[in-house]
């Protein structure tokens, strides 16, 4: 793990509102725990390609995935959502912090236990174009899956094909066909697909509609919301749009800088948000309603780079006045309680509410 | 040089507009057939998903579409202060670019130069278009970087575009268009590459830039909730033809043609999660082969056999401003119990 960069990571301050987010804090029945889970990437220089920094992508996060239901992980780039879902099926190794999935810790599995999590837990990406062999059929690619994880051969493969393109609203003559000739959002049904044929529990969803037109966008949501229903699936979804993350969510977790700001029921997180940078983030939505449009709070300057990140709170030099002060600088805050469930990492919260 | 028309009168008048491009599949009717107009000081907002022809519409206007593949069709007219753009001579086009008429892209990237710094970039268009020489264009650079936002802007003015965030390459690209103090900005999706909340900064810098220059704006968009914020004006475009016209806020309260209420209906709003989204059923259709009446009625909840037999114009709406290309208008009572409520999400795909 890398050094802190200056000043005090942890404070001893007691948690204003509430008790911090520790190892009780999860339901124990939770399918995935994430327990101050770091990634740090070095930063190399000069001939020797010596290490001169860190850029802390995930920096100390913690947060838990109820069965059948969706965290969703909303933030804007550089937030470190992407790298979080992905350390969480050893996508990008070797996190710190842990992880467990069903009671088991994801960083400690072998091989074959990795193979075991790989037909519970999938992942559905962004551009399903970059994601699906442009050589291969939508069968055959559906073929080598069931394959490869001895799922289901000859007659019965063939019948499952079938079944997962039906699943995901496709019929069975895409089958011979090759990605190039499905628009995006088909294009993303059979990224859902190839993630549904091993029959897992859980998957994480890395802004699967980002690239859609709002109508497709909407046809993809409704699918995903019909899929959990049916197939009893848990999601981790991770997007920057609130408006999708709110829709298809049950719990929220909001990313800043490597860290999680705030983390509740998605009605606590929308309707009574306690961070600043979550208010902000609301009020920035685009909404086809020209009033509310009119109401942002327009936040200042960029998000601060992690290979620099400030001290204190990481929203601080951001935070709109008059609410930071001296121990916002300072001191990281905790993520702490402020109504059962709901969790938001400010010191100044109380003080304004 | 033509003297410009001066007096009242709309800035920009797009009339009969079609581009099409001569494919080896056959003619793409990208734009199909749009009016319009942008009067001075004005915010439109040209709305549509992909495929539906906005940003060729732009491309148009700037006279930038390649030909070959691309064509504007014997009777398209693009008059800017009354004079006509089309078959206009490069010469002419070229003072016009960047001077009266300035451009901004998505992807800012792909339009600075990456080996110049960004103040020589605008320091160009002062000595091109303003005429500006000497210590004049840097004291004028600096005050245009300072008046987006950039902070330093002294410092920031030596640094390359990829030393700048996305939203601060976005900043320079508007310094950069204002440099030629243009009377139209034509913004062709200036947010959808940024963060939510740099794009509230770029949108607010957008109608400041407007309010204090007077500066019109066409505002080219796929995101709705965009437009709402800033646009006086909405034009929502589906497969090349304008289909739906009004002031912001009234399209918005309450849309009149099926798609633009389709649109609005499959966005997830914030404190509506509850709701099940609404689903257009199907995709946008080939620009090879629009469907040759009303182009949205293969996809339209409310379609009847007048949809299929006779192409709508765009019909003015009863009691307030706008118009809609859809037989809805003069036969309201169809809209009784149809809509997108009983649209199933399984069954969209073809």
């Amino acid at each position: 793990m890398m050094p802190p960069a200056g000043g005090p990571v942890r404070t001893d301050l007691p948690p204003a509102g509430g008790r911090a987010v520790d190892d009780t804090t999860a339901p124990p029945d939770a399918l995935l725990e994430v327990r101050d889970l770091r990634k740090h990437f070095p930063v190399r220089r000069g001939l020797f390609a010596r290490t001169v920094g860190a850029v802390r992508a995930v920096d100390g996060v913690s947060f838990w995935v109820e069965r059948g239901r969706t965290l969703g992980l909303v933030g804007e780039s550089g937030s470190g959502k992407t790298t979080t879902g992905r350390t969480l099926l050893r996508l990008i190794e070797p996190p710190a912090g842990r992880a467990r999935f069903a009671g088991q810790d994801i960083f400690a599995m072998d091989r074959r236990q990795l193979r075991q999590l790989r037909r519970r837990a999938q992942i559905v990406f962004q551009d399903p174009y970059g994601s699906l062999d442009p050589r291969m059929t939508v069968g055959d690619m559906l073929r080598e899956v069931l394959q490869v994880h001895r799922l289901a051969a000859g007659r019965a493969r063939e019948a499952r094909v079938r079944q997962l393109l039906d699943i995901v609203g496709l019929s069975p003559r895409h089958a011979e066909r090759y990605p190039h000739e499905f628009s995006g959002g088909q294009r993303q049904r059979i990224g859902i697909a190839r993630a549904l044929s091993v029959q897992p529990e859980f998957i994480v969803c890395d802004e699967p509609v980002s690239a859609l037109d709002v109508s497709v966008q909407a046809q993809v949501l409704n699918l995903l919301r019909d899929l959990q229903r049916e197939l009893k699936l848990s999601y981790l979804f991770i997007a920057h749009d609130l408006g999708v993350v709110e829709h298809i969510s049950h719990d929220i977790a909001v990313m800043y800088l490597g860290r999680i700001v705030e983390l509740g029921r998605a009605a606590q997180v929308i309707g009574t948000p306690c961070h600043p940078y979550t208010r902000a983030l609301l009020s920035s939505v685009p909404t086809p309603d020209p009033v509310q449009a009119r109401a942002r709070i327009v936040l200042s300057g960029d998000m601060p780079s992690p290979a620099q990140p400030p001290s204190g709170s990481p929203f601080h030099p951001r935070c709109p006045p008059p609410r930071k002060d001296a121990d916002c600088v300072r001191l990281v805050p905790p993520l702490a309680e402020r109504a059962p469930g709901h969790f938001a990492a400010c010191i100044k919260e109380p003080a304004w509410r | 040089m033509t003297a410009p028309a001066t007096g009242p009168g709309p800035l920009l008048e797009v009339r009969a507009l079609r581009t099409w491009f001569h494919t080896d599949a056959g003619i793409a009717r990208a734009v199909d057939g749009i009016d319009f107009q942008v009067q001075p000081g004005e915010i439109v907002g040209l709305v549509g998903e992909s495929g539906s022809g906005k940003s060729v519409t732009a491309l148009s206007i700037m006279q930038l579409v390649p030909r070959p593949p691309g064509e504007l069709m014997a009777g398209s007219s693009i008059r800017f202060r009354g004079e006509e753009l089309v078959g206009a001579s490069g010469a002419r086009l070229r003072a016009l670019r960047g001077a009266d008429i300035a451009m901004i892209f998505q992807e800012p990237m792909t339009s600075l130069n990456p080996v110049l710094q960004v103040g020589r970039q605008i320091g160009e268009v002062l000595r091109v278009h303003r005429g500006l020489a000497g210590k004049a264009v840097w004291r004028r650079t600096v005050e245009l970087l300072e008046l987006v936002g950039i902070p330093e802007p002294e410092r920031r003015s030596d640094d390359y575009p990829h030393q700048l965030s996305g939203g601060q390459r976005q900043r320079v690209m508007i310094a950069m268009a204002r440099a030629g103090e243009p009377e139209l900005l034509i913004a062709d999706e200036p947010t959808t590459a940024l963060d939510v909340t740099i794009q509230a900064q770029i949108l607010d810098l957008i109608a400041e830039l407007r309010a204090r220059l007077g500066m019109a704006v066409l505002l080219i968009t796929h995101d709705l909730g965009v437009v709402a914020g800033v646009c006086d004006r909405v034009l929502v475009m589906y497969a090349g033809q304008i289909v739906e016209q009004g002031p912001g806020a009234d399209v918005f309260r309450e849309p009149h043609h099926p798609y633009t209420e389709g649109l609005l209906r499959a966005i997830p709003r914030l404190g509506h999660a509850t709701e099940r989204l609404a689903v257009i059923p199907g995709a946008v259709p080939s620009p090879l082969a629009w469907p040759p009446t009303c182009r949205f009625h293969p996809r339209c909840p409310y379609a009847w056999e007048a949809c299929a037999a006779h192409a709508p114009g765009l019909i003015p709406l009863d009691g307030r401003s706008g118009a809609s290309r859809c037989w809805l208008e003069p036969h309201p009572e169809r809209r009784a119990g149809r809509g997108y409520g009983d649209v199933r999400s399984g069954a969209e795909l073809p």
